[in-house]
């Protein structure tokens, strides 16, 4: 395998890690498939361009230098996440998780109209970080600086996100809630501070996939969650809704297989690598119906 | 400073678990629930723990009703529980369990690991601490799961069923266990079992339900002179009156 290809492979899956990893935080303490997920990252997207119908973007809070920007987007992924918890999810708390699923189905269209009504529904060009396209020598490959940034971002975050879960004390909480949601409440845990804890987690990392979508993309598009988001989807089902080092892995490799597919696949079977991608994905369905590593906390109890 | 049901009903629908269950718990006292199945024990213990709104009635903590806390809100108070099926996270080692409790009532990481320490060397299981909760041995889980229960020192702990399913040597081996964390560390326990000798072995006081009610109370010879409880059992082991 080229260098190149590992790289490509290493990129695209770490995306798709970070996006399922959005999803599998909530499922995890309220059972819940956020499909608005995808529109968090559309919103995130928006949030960097004044709203405007033109088809050319025009940077509002993007101009802000990567230092300052970086946290801006990520508090606004964070902050609309937790509106939508307080909003939306809170006074569903005790529905079921078909109830909830809808809901968020809701929470997406109108997170999207309200995108088309101030940004118009036009794709637009958007240039952010434009001098990270240039390419870096490593061995024999070469490679655009923003991938690279883009996968040590990557790591920085899983490596963070672990010690946060194994080693703080919110991390603990909602690793006892994501098993056994009303047994941590019971033992002292406020149902509160994980549920929006764990909201907070996911828009954030909503806005780095939006970030590192629009710096490679250079394009703004309403509809730009939706495609990441159904893989993500498929992601968290394939690793074992809930489990989030299933949804990292299973990201990472619907990713990787993905880039290599269209690496290795003749061209004429290039435009059907998803129909490929997708069949693997039953195959492992077929086999491991509770997906790769089913949490234990997902098994019927007493 | 007693914990108590004060006339409580609870009815899901039309159905009523529990009508007008009054009983009392004091520090370091241990009162038993016993009924046949379907009796209402563990609403009993879902009302006490704020896991159950009773429909009618008050729980009382230190003359105080708290009938409408939430459940971590009753548990900060001091009321601790243990669940039939253990419920230990799995996921977790033993040591994470009693310390995810620990930090939930607000302490601090490193010292809700220090406190589970102390707690699983006082129980004499200080050699689990860094086992997986997965695939523990019942009478361990059960241990684990009673250690958790002491996390951040409730003032009392409501046990449901700790024994189902143990021999007799084990249920013995608990029975040692419970008498030590009433005398030792003055926590009022309520216990629910199915084994009646167990009960009756412990406790000084004994609740008896049937179809939501309270049927009997008072101490071993009453419990064993009653008719009614002959009647709610007819067909189960009692005992012989001594």
């Amino acid at each position: 395998m080229s260098l190149q290809l590992l790289f490509d492979a290493l990129a695209l899956g770490g995306i798709h890690a970070i996006a399922a990893l959005g999803i599998a935080l909530i499922f995890g303490v309220m059972r819940l498939v956020n499909f608005a997920h995808g529109q968090f990252i559309a919103c995130a997207v928006f949030a960097l361009i004044l709203p405007s119908a033109d088809a050319l973007a025009v940077l509002g809070l993007g101009r802000l230098p990567a230092p300052v920007l970086v946290p801006v987007i990520l508090s606004v992924g964070a902050g609309l996440a937790l509106a939508a918890e307080a909003l939306v999810f809170r006074p569903m708390r005790n529905a079921s998780p078909v109830t909830l699923m809808v809901g968020s189905f809701a929470l997406g269209v109108a997170l999207q109209n309200l995108l088309l009504v101030l940004y118009g529904g036009r794709p637009k060009a958007i240039s952010l970080w434009a001098g990270l396209g240039h390419p870096v020598r490593i061995g024999s490959a070469e490679v655009p600086l923003l991938q690279l940034i883009v996968i040590a971002a990557i790591i920085v975050i899983l490596v963070g996100l672990a010690l946060l879960l194994r080693r703080s004390r919110i991390g603990l909480e909602m690793r006892a809630a994501a098993e056994d949601f009303g047994m941590a409440r019971m033992l002292g845990v406020p149902a509160n501070r994980v549920i929006s804890g764990a909201f907070a987690l996911s828009g954030s990392l909503a806005a780095v996939v939006a970030l590192v979508l629009v710096a490679q993309t250079g394009i703004a598009d309403v509809r730009m969650g939706g495609q990441i988001m159904l893989v993500a989807f498929i992601a968290t089902v394939v690793g074992g809704m809930g489990s989030l080092s299933g949804a990292v892995v299973a990201g990472l490799g619907i990713g990787a297989v993905s880039a290599l597919l269209q690496a290795g696949l003749p061209p004429e079977a290039r435009p059907f690598r998803d129909a490929f991608l997708y069949a693997a994905v039953i195959l492992v369905l077929l086999f491991r119906p509770q997906g790769l590593f089913a949490p234990v906390g997902t098994r019927t109890r007493v | 400073m007693v914990l108590a049901l004060d006339q409580v009903g609870v009815a899901f629908g039309g159905f009523r678990a529990l009508s007008e269950v009054t009983l009392a718990v004091a520090p370091g006292q241990i009162v038993g629930l016993i009924g046949p199945n379907g009796a209402g024990k563990t609403t009993c213990v879902n009302v006490l723990t704020g896991f159950q709104r009773p429909t009618s009635g008050r729980v009382l903590l230190a003359g105080r009703a708290v009938s409408g806390l939430a459940a971590h809100r009753i548990r900060r108070a001091g009321v601790a529980r243990t669940f039939q099926a253990g419920r230990l996270f799995t996921g977790l080692d033993v040591l994470d369990n009693l310390a995810c409790t620990g930090v939930g009532l607000g302490l601090r990481r490193r010292e809700a690991e220090h406190q589970a320490s102390a707690l699983l060397a006082w129980l004499g299981i200080a050699t689990l601490e860094s086992r997986p909760a997965a695939g523990l041995p019942y009478t361990d889980e059960r241990r684990v799961a009673i250690a958790r229960a002491l996390m951040g020192g409730p003032r009392f702990l409501l046990l449901d069923e700790p024994a189902a399913g143990m021999s007799e040597t084990e249920a013995a081996d608990l029975a040692a266990v419970i008498r030590r964390i009433a005398l030792e560390r003055g926590i009022g326990c309520l216990l629910i079992e199915h084994n009646v000798g167990l009960v009756l072995s412990l406790a000084s006081d004994v609740v008896v339900l049937d179809g939501g009610r309270v049927i009997e109370r008072g101490d071993r010879a009453v419990i064993l002179g009653s008719q009614a409880v002959r009647e709610a059992y007819l067909g189960a082991n009692l005992p012989e009156a001594a």
